[in-house]
């Protein structure tokens, strides 16, 4: 998440928005569809459907440069307006429609009223699951580190 | 002239009822899942990826499955589906710094900040035929969930490490990223996908084409510029793969999205350079960056993108590597197979015409060839390649 440090941004409050953003579209969908029924217990408005397309990707020239086109990914979007009135948008990296419609609910109930309920009932446990899955990947990487030992040759007249 | 030829609709269903029977194989063999590949041929899924210009590791598997493994013919099929997306929209640049690293490796420090990790590879494997692979029933992979050594417990792992150039670009030793002649930063880089190109292109569009192009090709030419056909002194820089999170800047939104993490490969090449035309004496740099685990095809392109920049540096570009145009115009394998495979479809009336103007030239010929009454082997011998050829075409 560093890579978006803006003040504006920060006192705007959208940056707590954009950190639950960013826990819905990490997630697994498995651990999201277990919300499915609480989400959708009261009605809400399809804005836009669950739509499948792509964005472009952008590198740098030497990770640092200026930008060039990678190449496209497929992204699937979706906005829904709850009762409430809270419109939620999501994007989701690959093509799955009900991950894309269940984040945007989250991201709509989280502008709500009950913003609190939400994210400790789904946000909290997204997140515990996200860091659990990397630091996982993290151990395994760990033990394939290099340890370089060299071997003692004694003087070496040609400096 | 053109005639239109009718006919074969019925011979073309079968064949392709065929090759759907062919691909399935032996009935008693279990069929292939388009997961098995998504999970067990994630380096093919890679490169499908990349040369298909468009990141979707399920996508790639399935076009792996209904090509057959045909790597090319799979390519294909995942770049005629991406014509048939909208787009959205255009991602922030990818923060390869923030890489959650699976692998990085630099053949250029041996110590250096966040370490050397050689994440899954087949460096230093043996190249010998694994056996235990062949073996009917379930291969037990090995587990992976042992705790790291405790000399590695030093650095924080998983967290972001900088990159290798970053030292060297502090003393100046090396050039600062991106082209001297680039457009600014703010502009949106050039598409080729909406532009057509011209030479020269600009370095942006140089490395777009080239990470979607046949990394058989880019690597072959990379190696030629070791050989000696534009060498330009490479050393492995630093290499890094791992998944990067993906920032997308919509219309509706003030704000970066975030959409998720990708898998990325990255090589950074640092080339010799002495100097000249008013710069110092400094280390120059060419990038590499691919879809998935695809350290080869990283690599292979930051040689080339190296080689295609010998004019910024008032380098003899003599070499095939460093010919833009041969480069840029050859690397897509799409368009070659398209090319190359288009000499299959019916050329009769060409052919045909050809065939006139040969025996015409061969008539003129013998007659030159042979003053006088004509020996009557000769007619006999030339009339019967005529039939022979008439038959053929019948």
């Amino acid at each position: 998440m560093d890579t978006n440090h803006d003040p504006a941004l920060a006192s705007s409050g959208l940056q707590a928005r954009q950190q639950w953003m960013y826990t819905l579209a990490h997630a697994d969908i498995a651990d999201l569809l277990p919300f499915e029924t609480q989400l959708k217990t009261e009605s809400y408005q399809l804005i836009r459907p669950p739509e499948i397309g792509m964005a472009m990707v952008r590198g740098r020239m030497g990770a640092t440069g200026e930008p060039f086109n990678l190449g496209e990914m497929t992204v699937t979007r979706c906005v829904v307006q709850t009762n409430e009135a809270c419109i939620g948008y999501s994007y989701i990296a690959g093509r799955d429609k009900k991950h894309a419609e269940l984040a945007a609910l989250v991201d709509a109930y989280l502008q709500g009223t009950r913003h609190r309920f939400w994210m400790c009932q789904i946000i909290e446990l997204l997140d515990a699951r996200r860091l659990s899955r990397q630091a996982g990947k993290a151990r395994q990487n760990a033990s394939t580190r290099v340890d370089f030992f060299t071997l003692v040759r004694g003087e070496d007249d040609v400096a | 002239m053109y005639v239109a030829v009718k006919g074969g609709e019925r011979a073309i269903e079968n064949a392709h009822r065929l090759l759907a029977h062919k691909r399935r194989g032996n009935p008693e063999a279990p069929e292939l899942a388009v997961s098995q590949i998504r999970e067990q041929m994630f380096l093919a899924v890679a490169r499908v990826m990349s040369e298909g210009a468009l990141h979707d590791p399920g996508l790639a598997a399935l076009a792996l499955k209904q090509a057959a493994g045909d790597l090319v013919e799979a390519v294909f099929l995942l770049r005629a589906y991406r014509t048939t997306l909208p787009r959205f929209c255009g991602s922030r640049p990818l923060d390869t710094g923030e890489m959650r690293i699976e692998r990085r490796i630099s053949a250029s420090y041996k110590d250096l900040p966040g370490g050397q990790r050689l994440g899954a590879t087949f460096d230093y494997t043996h190249r010998l035929l694994d056996f235990a692979l062949l073996a009917e029933g379930e291969y037990p992979a090995p587990r992976m969930d042992a705790p790291p050594p405790a000399a590695s417990a030093s650095a924080p792992e998983g967290d972001a490490v900088p990159h290798v150039m970053h030292l060297l670009a502090r003393e100046g030793l090396v050039e600062e990223a991106g082209s001297p002649n680039g457009a600014p930063v703010s502009a949106p880089p050039p598409d080729i996908t909406r532009e057509p190109i011209s030479f020269p292109a600009a370095r942006a569009k140089r490395l777009q084409i080239l990470a979607r192009g046949d990394e058989g090709f880019l690597l072959a030419l990379g190696y030629s510029t070791q050989r000696g056909y534009g060498r330009n002194h490479p050393f492995a820089g630093e290499i890094r793969i791992g998944r990067v999170d993906v920032w997308l800047e919509t219309e509706e939104l003030p704000f970066p999205v975030p959409t998720g993490e990708i898998e990325v490969s990255e090589c950074e090449m640092l080339n010799q350079f002495v100097g000249g035309r008013g710069q110092p004496p400094q280390f120059t740099r060419g990038y590499g960056l691919a879809f998935g685990q695809a350290e080869r095809k990283a690599m292979a392109m930051a040689l080339i993108d190296r080689a295609l920049r010998a004019g910024e540096y008032g380098e003899e570009a003599g070499a095939p590597a460093q010919q833009e145009e041969f480069v840029l115009a050859h690397c897509d394998n799409v368009e070659a197979a398209g090319f190359v495979s288009h000499l299959k479809l019916p050329h009769y009336v060409d052919f045909q015409s050809e065939l006139d103007l040969i025996r015409t030239l061969r008539r003129e010929y013998l007659n030159a060839q042979t003053p006088g009454p004509r020996p009557a082997h000769a007619d006999a011998a030339h009339g019967e390649a005529h039939d022979t050829l008439e038959e053929t075409h019948s």
